[in-house]
């Protein structure tokens, strides 16, 4: 009895042996293939982000002149500073410093004049008109070098570059090696690029327009989208009832969460711009067509979370005797908000970098300055990284990549929020 | 026989015949009748002179009034009927258990009783159920207020994830039943005394109702419910999720109910239909097939499928 069993357990044993050797293979590979599934994403991710901050990380850096002028009493009315022509004034000087003159047509003080920005000739004008007993006197005057230039420091132009091929002059960078040697140049952090709006000249544009505009809509998105959304969802999932209608509806709110984001930029467009005649490029019509578009996420994410709540939760409450708004809005609600908060927040981060609707209405036009209604024209992040990557000047192109940091930077910070806000809620068991 | 029979069927106890049976801790008299004849139906006769104090009053006393009166309770779901013409009264200051197969109908008669079947959109009620003489589907009465009449626990233990303390005071909080702080406290402490649970969670009222155990989260359910003042309690199956210890204490606690509400309970032990309740209603298939006192339905069932049931023949 024992002589035949036993083969037959050894066999048995030998079998299972083998089919779990084929199973822990197969974990294994799978596992593996998990890995590199894995290692692919993060490998695209960083070479994205690796090049966007080789790009970008430059622009956060700007050189500046920081030079001994002459306030000429000759050349200034001090009834009118902002009049005079300092950039001339300045060029002419240091053509003076450093022994060359001027031909009859100017061609030397234009290229030394090409050196500096053109906000040299603000920076003195606000400085005379702050204090006008300057006039007379030898002062420093802090402004930022041309684009140019700055690359030209920045060593984006080459000095082996052909002089046709590049930017800078034979002339102009012997000019930047002098004021370099004689400690006028500096190399400093770029605030502009945070605290101004956008400009023609890249030296002086800045993200806060832009931030500014988007902050805006996304208020408006979000005043809209969110209220509406989850009183939408409420209704639907727990009043509304269950008919061909509300079918239907349902259907159609998947759909609209599917349709393109252009589609809503039109719509916008005629609804809001050419039927109400609301302001174009202005944050209230992005954040109407934004809201447009995030309602549909913001209901499908409310409607699910509201479906996982336990229905015992209701019957709880309801056979209390609670009403059933009271059942909602005491019970189940509270339980659904981590992940009502959630939806909202990824739908608002979605709405921040949305592009294709905002070139629709009117947001992709050049707005200098900074918004301070719902109603100005202003640019939004998306749009101000598609002029700039658009832009003829070279130093765009860093300050692009810069744009598109900022704007990463505000993404992961609102999902960070909502991850933060979900532990938060849901730690209240 | 048959209390072999009887007791083969209950969950808590081993399966020795002549153990002593008990009810809600206390111990029944069942076990003392092992003479010579060996233990007959007498020996689960309530009216036994011997019987423990659990037990009063004895089921054959006098029942109380009629508290809900139905009379051919039918309910659709859609298309398809789930309950057919069920009429049956229901005595106050008892026990009655609902029992029978799974998916005869007895959760959605319970449910008819405070029409939580409203809240089920394909749920159709046609009948009449009386509670002290008024129509509860009438369009007079409001479902909310019927729910604070008839307060439910079900199977699954279902605090709110809320503090214990806010468990229990949400139902006077809705209803208005207290007009101060002090007076609220007051309740709560009166109804998980009630409940038996007040000396486990005095120190810890605002630790999560959650975070207690199976059997003290559904003591805590009934608390909750008591705390609104019902006059009935309905209980669906309200051990099924319980452990023995616990189902013990739950049973003790609606002995102890008993004494001030009307208490239906659906359970699918049979023995814990005999340990707690006085009147017994059995269905099958959609039908209520008998009703009568408890131990006239274990002992002498009028009907063959009861009998099987009870023996364990179906379900
Ligand atoms: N919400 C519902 N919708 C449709 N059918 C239901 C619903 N609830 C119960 N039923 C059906 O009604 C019958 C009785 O169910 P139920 O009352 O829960 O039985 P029991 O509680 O006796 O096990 C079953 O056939 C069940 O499938
Ligand atoms: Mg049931």
């Amino acid at each position: 009895m024992t002589d035949a069993l036993a083969p037959t357990t050894a066999d048995r044993a030998a079998r299972l042996q083998k089919g779990l050797r084929r199973r822990y293979a197969r974990e294994r590979r799978f596992q593996l293939y998990g890995l590199l599934a894995i290692g692919v994403a993060v490998g695209f991710l960083v070479l994205l982000l690796g090049r966007i901050w080789t790009q970008g990380n430059t622009a956060f850096w700007a050189h500046e002149a920081a030079i001994p002028v002459y306030m000429d009493p000759a050349r200034i009315d001090p009834a009118y500073p902002q009049g005079t022509n300092f950039p001339q004034m300045v060029a002419e000087q240091q053509l003076a410093r450093l022994g060359v003159t001027d031909d009859a047509a100017g061609r030397a003080s234009t290229e030394m004049r090409q050196i500096f920005s053109s906000e040299l000739k603000f920076v003195a004008g606000d400085m005379i008109k702050a204090d006008p007993s300057l006039i007379g006197r030898t002062v420093t005057v802090t402004a930022p070098l041309s684009d140019d230039a700055d690359l030209f420091f920045k060593g984006e132009i080459g000095r082996d570059t052909p002089e046709e091929q590049r930017r800078v002059t034979d002339r102009q960078i012997g000019w930047l090696d002098r004021l370099q040697d004689d400690g006028f140049v500096k190399r400093t952090f770029n605030g502009r690029m945070f605290t101004s709006g956008d400009s023609t000249e890249p030296e002086l544009a800045g993200v806060l327009g832009a931030v500014v505009g988007s902050a805006l809509m996304l208020l408006v998105t979000a005043l809209l989208a969110i209220p509406i959304g989850v009183a939408a969802a409420i209704w639907l999932e727990e009043f509304a009832p269950r008919n061909r209608l509300s079918a239907f509806i349902e259907v159609n709110i998947n759909n609209l969460a599917a349709v393109p984001s252009i589609v809503y930029g039109l719509l916008g467009l005629a609804l809001f711009i050419n039927w109400m005649q609301l302001p174009r490029s202005s944050p209230l019509v992005g954040g109407l067509v934004l809201a447009l578009m995030a309602l549909p996420t913001i209901i499908i994410a409310t409607r699910s979370s509201l479906k996982a709540v336990p229905p015992s939760i209701r019957e709880a409450a309801l056979a209390l005797g609670a009403s059933k708004t009271q059942t909602v809005f005491q019970h189940v609600l509270p339980l659904a908000l981590p992940g009502v908060m959630t939806g909202a927040i990824i739908s608002m981060a979605h709405a921040l970098g949305e592009t294709a609707p905002l070139l629709l209405i009117g947001m992709v036009s050049f707005v200098p300055g900074v918004a301070t209604s719902v109603a100005e024209p202003t640019g939004a992040l998306p749009s101000l990284i598609y002029i700039w990557e658009n832009a003829s000047e070279r130093a765009f192109h860093e300050r692009t990549a810069a744009a598109i940091m900022v704007l990463l930077a505000l993404m992961i910070v609102m999902n960070a929020a909502a991850i933060v806000l979900r532990r938060r809620f849901e730690r209240r068991w | 026989m048959k209390f072999n029979i009887f007791r083969s069927h209950d969950d808590r106890g081993s399966g020795d015949p002549t153990q002593t049976p008990r009810m809600g801790g206390h111990v029944l008299p069942a076990a003392r009748s092992d003479g010579p004849d060996g233990p007959t139906a007498d020996a689960v006769e309530p009216t036994d002179a011997t019987a423990g104090p659990a037990l009063q009053p004895r089921p054959a006393e006098p029942l109380g009034p009629i508290k809900i009166r139905a009379r051919d309770v039918s309910v659709h779901y859609g298309d398809k009927q789930a309950l057919h013409d069920v009429s049956v009264d229901i005595p106050d200051k008892t026990v009655t258990a609902f029992i029978g197969p799974s998916g005869c109908g007895k959760s959605t008669f319970l449910r008819c009783l405070n029409r939580m079947n409203d809240t089920i959109p394909s749920a159709r009620v046609t009948g009449r159920i009386e509670m002290d003489g008024q129509d509860v589907n009438s369009k007079s009465v409001d479902p909310v207020l019927l729910r604070a009449q008839v307060g439910m626990v079900f199977q699954k233990p279902n605090p709110f994830p809320k503090s214990i303390y806010e468990n229990v005071a949400y139902g006077p909080r809705i209803h208005g039943l207290t007009t101060s702080k002090a007076d609220l406290d007051g309740v709560v402490e009166k109804s998980l005394r009630r409940a038996g649970l007040w000396d486990e969670v005095a120190d810890r009222l605002h630790s999560p109702g959650t975070g207690l155990s199976g059997g003290q989260q559904q003591r805590l359910v009934i608390a909750r419910a008591i705390a609104v003042e019902p006059e009935v309690i309905l209980m669906d199956e309200p051990c099924s999720a319980l452990d023995p210890i616990a189902t013990a204490k739950i049973e003790e606690l609606i002995d102890e109910l008993r004494e001030q509400y009307c208490i239906v309970i659906v359970t699918h032990s049979m023995a814990q239909a005999a340990r707690v309740s006085q009147r017994t209603a059995f269905f099958h298939m959609g039908r209520l097939v008998e009703t009568g006192n408890t131990e006239e339905i274990f002992t002498n069932p009028r009907e063959r499928r009861t009998l099987d049931y009870i023996t364990g023949r179906f379900g």
